[in-house]
């Protein structure tokens, strides 16, 4: 006997706030009616963290994890014991997003070492011959907007030789000066991070200019904490030996899910920078760094 | 079958029954009632765009009364058809009246034609034009990575990165993980062979609802754009994978449209509230796939192929936008692959959003500041290693310069226009912009300042841009639009001299070809014969004109639009040489026909003109010539066909002899074609005619000479052509115009020539590629043949009859197919001439030319020749009858023929005589016998009968009536 169990939420795009209520229905689907022993719905929003090798070695990191914490939890039954008629069946349901005490809801981040996921699961129980039934349906919590003003942050920057630490031999190094600015570095999560970039004139021709947005987590435990840096997306702005003088838009969108407002708690930590990366044709690279404040509005 | 009774013919007073069966005349005023005027159709002039259909709305006046056409009020647009139509666009079903289908198409042209006229050449025009042109027969290679990415950018000494996490967001579901396609080696058609796999897979992916595995092609295919080895073809690359950019935007673009259009379809102007909530998120996602591309190039092609579904999203999406992907192209190093993503997202822009030209200007003068980039290292140096020339170069810019140009000087107001050409100016080494621009802008515009265009090309620098190319592009405006009148003649001698020092013959006559436009235009003949003096001086070494058969033709094609008159253009001293030059038969064939078939249109006068008809000659000579085994049938038909034309356009006036002479001489030089020679025929027969009727038909001796040397040109040319019935009948033509000539000997050579070609007529026929029975045509001869034999007199040193009884004898002899009853037919319409011929006054005579009545005058030997010949022959029709009695089926046969002679007997027999009467009773009982015979017919027949028999002299049928009757049908 074919049973199919999925959950539909109202909301298109799956995106709640603290305070909403995730309204959905359960869609049961069976050829003929169909006995079971209860249909209950679980919400959950959990924070995963995941310990660095750095911090306490390949094994322990592997074998062992940080407790996740808990943000929500509920549980409602939708429907008793009982018999479903076959066809379509829709059982709707709510969940308040409201949080005890004062645990804030923060926003759903996928992350490297932490990962912040909400989500809700229905389970069919059966009897004991057939197997029980459980879906899930990720949904998507925005943190609230914040309440201050966002001014922007203009940042300038050049770049020439004389300007990068970390390298050893500064002769050796070909001769190029590159100006830019980046709009903003306290940046609307929502809108792309915008800037400029114009190669005043380089020895080398150029290869490619490139966009590095970087997370960093930082996640504790006991043994102490973890701070890793790792690459979300690369997008490369230019490619080839551009023209001189001629200024080259910075333009990336924060990518959803991979991306959230920059979060300090307690156990951990999620920031946000952006490596503006220039390769030289001889295979060199020149990195400029820029810590980044994300928020919503 | 008793004999010895006189049957006679009766006696015919001709005159009489002339003037009895006139019908009543009746008077008829000037406009009134006419009989065919309801049915006319009067040409009525519609408005543009509407349908023909519209009737009395557009219609002139005086079909005001005429019915309407029943088809042409169908389209009022409330057939289901147009109703279904009219559902599907959105738009209310038309109301039925006259215009309204012409109207709908017209409103929704309307609204599109704000923006882009009919006047703006759609990219598809150019697609096929850079696809033939930029071709190449190097190798070609297609690298194609569908799965995860090894890090390119990133080698040793990454600050800050753990290479061993890295969560990419293009790796989504990985089907093929790390599966990486290179081929190598790929000749040009096999790369757009490739592509065209590409496409479809695409297409497929999508229809199996795969849509990351056709993100993920795409995003391949926009990756080869960065790809500039075989520079040469790089444009024709772009074409080939644009076109699957633009599906992928189609698709993506139709299935958000459809998530939207449940349960009505979106209508054309939808704003953003229209969309609903699911299709708004799925339109959001793809923008976010989108944008995290990591590559610059496949990110802008894609965004730009997605533009359109910025609608969806918000009104101010597109123009938000486009500015960004304009801005974005900085970043792409190479000039040549820049240029062309600038050319792509105009021609999306334009698409999309034509009204928003800020966008596209802004890429014109992003691309000016790009430009010295091609004087640069890096440019430089790919072409040392490719090893191509820089003009060769610079030309691969044209098709996106022109491309971005014709979008930006679209309506453009002529301050822009103004602008940009100062800009150009300013600008090192622009000899390829300077090109676009006199290509993209209006012809109006170029041709006002052309002598400043001239004094630019000059100003170029030699070793870029080739200048024949320039000159050409001026060359097409000119063509287009006039330069001040002024200024005409240094334009001409500016562009020539440096046309004439173009080396490759090639490029030479591309660029002269487009100038001989421009002479032809506005210069006489003496310059046109200058410009084709120089054509040839430089074609013909090296027989260089073999390659440019093309180009040739189409100055041809030039000068014959402008000049039609045919004395002046044979008067240019180089015209014949220059089409000497076209060596190769089929060619020269097709620029012979071109020429004849202008002279045909234009030539309204006859002529004797030496040298036109020279001239005339040696072209139909030359398509003449060039017919041989293989040739069509079609192609024989149309060279016949102009070489006639020519031939009717040639009149000595009244100089006959010399028109004769031109027939002999035509004769000779058109052997192999046969309508001509029927034509030839023909035109001699008319000569003879015509001498005639100049004589008022006493011919002197000389003229009496003459037509008998146009019979004897006759006499000759027939045999020769091959179809038998052309024969036949020109024989019998000529025989008819020779008597009427007064040349009995020819006359009756001719018939004799005739009648002796009877027994070679083939049972069956070819009639338009199928074959027929001749027995219809042979009969429909025969009968004419008879009609002709009643004025003609008979040989004097021959029998009495001699061609009738020739003609019967050969009719008795001939092989006729079996249950055919052709042969007694004759017989049955040989009796009336025999009637005819027993008349003291024949019914038809050629004036001064004595017939049989005046030759025996009613001898009554004569008479009674006739009378043993009939009853000769309705021996033969009887015996006949009575074979067919023995059939049962053909029994039908038997009573149509019997009726056929019952006919004949009563029109021209005597029926005073019993013998005869019984006859005509036995045969018209023999015909109703088994009720075979059309009733209708019977009937009508006794009641002329019995009209006859009230005439004063035809009493006697009144008995005969009697004894006819009809069976009725039970």
């Amino acid at each position: 006997m074919s049973v199919s169990l999925d959950i539909k939420l109202k909301r298109a795009n799956k995106v709640y706030h603290e305070g909403e209520t995730v309204a959905g229905v359960v869609m049961l689907s069976c050829k003929e009616a169909m006995q079971h022993h209860g249909i209950s719905l679980t919400m959950e929003g959990i924070v995963n963290l995941q310990l660095s090798s750095k911090s306490v070695g390949v094994f322990e990191a592997f074998y062992n994890s940080v407790k996740p914490i808990q943000l929500i939890s509920s549980n409602i039954e939708v429907a008793k014991a009982g018999k479903v008629p076959g066809g379509k069946t829709e059982i709707p349901f709510e969940f308040p997003l409201l949080t005890k005490g004062n645990k804030v809801l923060y926003e759903t981040y996928h992350g490297v070492f932490v990962n912040i996921q909400y989500s809700l699961r229905c389970d069919l129980k059966r009897s004991l011959l057939a197997k029980d039934l459980s879906r899930t349906c990720e949904f998507i919590v925005h943190s609230q907007p914040q309440k201050s003003k966002v001014v922007p942050t203009p940042v300038n920057f050049t770049i020439t030789p004389d300007t990068l630490q970390n390298t050893r031999e500064k002769s050796s190094l070909p001769k190029f000066l590159i100006r830019g600015h980046l709009d903003a570095t306290n940046c609307v999560i929502s809108q792309p991070l915008t800037g400029e970039v114009v190669v005043e004139n380089s020895e080398v021709p150029i290869k490619s200019i490139e966009l590095q947005l970087v997370r960093v987590e930082t996640c504790g435990c006991a043994e102490g904490y973890a701070r890793d840096a790792t690459e979300i997306q690369n997008i490369q702005i230019a490619e080839g030996d551009v023209c001189h003088g001629l200024s080259i838009p910075i333009y990336m969108v924060f990518p959803r899910l991979f991306t959230c407002p920059t979060l300090e708690t307690t156990n951990f930590k999620v920031e946000f920078e952006i490596n503006i990366v220039i390769v030289l044709h001889d295979d060199h690279l020149i990195t400029e760094n820029f810590p980044l404040k994300l928020c919503r509005v | 079958m008793p004999s010895g009774d006189i049957r006679r013919s009766r006696g015919r007073n001709y005159e009489a029954e002339r003037q009895g069966c006139r019908p009543e005349g009746a008077p008829i005023e000037f406009g009134d009632y006419h009989p065919l005027k309801p049915i006319m159709v009067t040409d009525s002039k519609t408005r543009r765009g509407t349908r023909k259909g519209s009737t009395s709305s557009s219609s002139s006046s005086s079909s005001s009364s005429a019915p309407p056409d029943p088809l042409s009020s169908m389209l009022d647009g409330t057939d289901p058809l147009s109703m279904f139509a009219a559902t599907s666009a959105g738009q209310p079903p038309a109301v039925p009246h006259s215009s309204s289908t012409g109207d709908l198409g017209r409103r929704r042209r309307e609204k599109e034609e704000e923006a882009v006229g009919p006047d703006f050449e759609p990219w598809a025009m150019k697609r096929g034009e850079i696809l033939a042109r930029f071709t190449t027969t190097e190798k070609l290679s297609i690298n194609l990575c569908m799965g995860s990415e090894k890090g390119k950018a990133l080698g040793p000494g990454s600050s800050a990165v753990s290479e061993k996490v890295r969560t990419r967001l293009e790796e989504l579901d990985d089907l093929e993980e790390g599966s990486q396609k290179e081929l190598l080696n790929l000749s040009q058609q096999d790369y757009a062979n490739r592509i065209e796999e590409l496409n479809q897979s695409l297409k497929e992916a999508w229809a199996s609802d795969q849509k990351v595995k056709a993100l993920k092609i795409v995003i391949q295919c926009s990756k080869l754009l960065s790809d500039t080895a075989v520079i040469q073809f790089y444009p024709s690359k772009f074409v080939l994978i644009t076109d699957i950019l633009d599906t992928f935007g189609r698709l993506v673009y139709d299935r958000i449209w459809s998530m939207c259009s449940d349960p009505r379809p979106l209508p054309e102007s939808f704003t953003v509230e229209d969309v609903n909530d699911t299709a708004k998120e799925t339109c959001l996602n793809w923008f976010f796939k989108i944008a995290s591309i990591r590559e610059l190039l496949p990110r802008l092609y894609v965004e730009a192929a997605i533009l359109k579904c910025n609608r969806f999203l918000s009104r101010t999406g597109i123009q938000e936008t486009l500015p960004r992907l304009t801005a974005m192209i900085r970043g792409i190093g190479d000039p040549l692959v820049a240029a062309y993503a600038r050319a792509y997202l105009c021609r999306v822009g334009v698409e999309v959003a034509p009204h928003l030209k800020d966008s596209l200007n802004r890429n014109f003068f992003d691309l000016l500041s790009a430009f010295r980039q091609i004087g640069g290292e890096s440019v430089q140096n790919q072409l040392v290693v490719q090893r191509v020339e820089v003009p060769e170069y610079l030309t691969l810019y044209s098709p996106a310069i022109n491309w971005i140009l014709q979008c930006i000087a679209y309506r453009a107001p002529e301050v822009l226009l103004t602008e940009m050409m100062d800009r150009c100016k300013t600008m090192a080494n622009n000899a390829l912009l300077l090109n676009s621009i006199m290509r993209a802008f209006r012809p109006e515009f170029v041709a006002a300042r052309a002598t400043d265009f001239i004094g630019m090309i000059k100003d170029c620098d030699e070793s870029g841009f080739p200048k024949h190319l320039l000159f050409g592009s001026l060359g097409r405006s000119l063509a287009c639009a006039d330069p001040p009148e002024s200024e005409r003649l240094t334009i001409l001698n500016e562009a020539w001299k440096v046309i004439t020092k173009v080396r490759s013959p090639q490029d030479y006559i591309g660029c002269a070809e487009v100038w001989v436009e421009f002479t032809c235009r506005h210069f006489t003949k003496r310059e046109v014969n200058t410009v084709l003096a120089d054509i040839i001086k430089h074609l013909t070494p090296d027989r260089a004109f073999e390659d440019a058969y093309a180009q040739l033709q189409s100055v041809i094609g030039r000068i014959l639009t402008y000049f039609h008159d045919f004395s002046v253009l044979f008067s240019m001293e180089r015209f014949l040489p220059f089409l000497d030059m076209f060596q190769k038969d089929s060619v020269r064939v097709e620029v012979c026909k071109s020429i004849m078939e202008v002279f045909i249109k234009h030539q309204l006068e006859l002529t004797r003109d030496p040298v036109i008809l020279n001239a005339m000659l040696h072209i139909c000579k030359t398509m003449h010539d060039s017919v041989n085994a293989l040739t069509l049938e079609d192609e024989k038909r149309s060279l016949a066909l102009l070489i006639v034309g020519f031939l009717r356009t040639v009149s000595f006036g009244r100089d006959f002899e010399q028109q004769l002479s031109f027939c002999v001489e035509a004769r000779a030089a058109f052997c192999n074609l046969e309508p001509v020679l029927v034509q030839l025929v023909h035109t001699v027969n008319t000569l003879a005619m015509e001498t005639r009727r100049v004589m008022q038909g006493s011919h002197s001796r000389k003229t009496a000479a003459f037509v008998r040397a146009c019979a004897a040109y006759s006499f000759i040319t027939i045999p020769s052509l091959g179809s038998i019935f052309t024969r036949l009948h020109l024989y019998l033509l000529s025989g008819q115009v020779a008597l009427a000539n007064q040349c009995l000997s020819q006359s009756d050579a001719f018939l004799k020539a005739a009648v002796s070609l009877l027994p070679e007529v083939p049972h069956s026929i070819s009639v338009e590629g199928k074959l027929r029975s001749s027995e219809g045509f042979l009969l429909d001869f025969i009968n004419n043949f008879l009609a002709t034999l009643l004025v003609v007199p008979d040989h004097p040193e021959h029998g009495v009859l001699y061609l009738v009884r020739g003609l019967l004898n050969m009719v008795q002899d001939y092989t006729w197919e079996e249950n055919s009853d052709a042969k007694v037919r004759v017989y049955i319409g040989a009796l009336p001439l025999l009637a005819a011929m027993s008349q003291e006054a024949f019914l038809y005579s050629i004036p001064k030319v004595d017939s049989n009545e005046t030759l025996y005058g009613g001898d009554p030997k004569f008479l009674s020749e006739i009378n043993k010949l009939s009853e000769t022959l309705i021996g033969q029709i009887l015996d006949h009858l009575k074979a067919l009695a023995r059939d049962e089926q053909s029994a039908r046969r038997q009573s149509a023929l019997a009726f056929s002679l019952f006919a004949v007997l009563l029109a021209h027999g005597d029926l005073r005589n019993n013998k005869l009467s019984q006859l005509a009773v036995n045969l018209w009982n023999l015909s109703h016998k088994q009720g075979l015979c059309d009733t209708r017919l019977s009937v009508r027949t006794l009641e002329h009968v019995k009209h006859q028999a009230q005439r004063p002299d035809m009493a006697h049928l009144a008995e005969a009536v009697q004894r006819l009757t009809l069976q009725t049908r039970t």
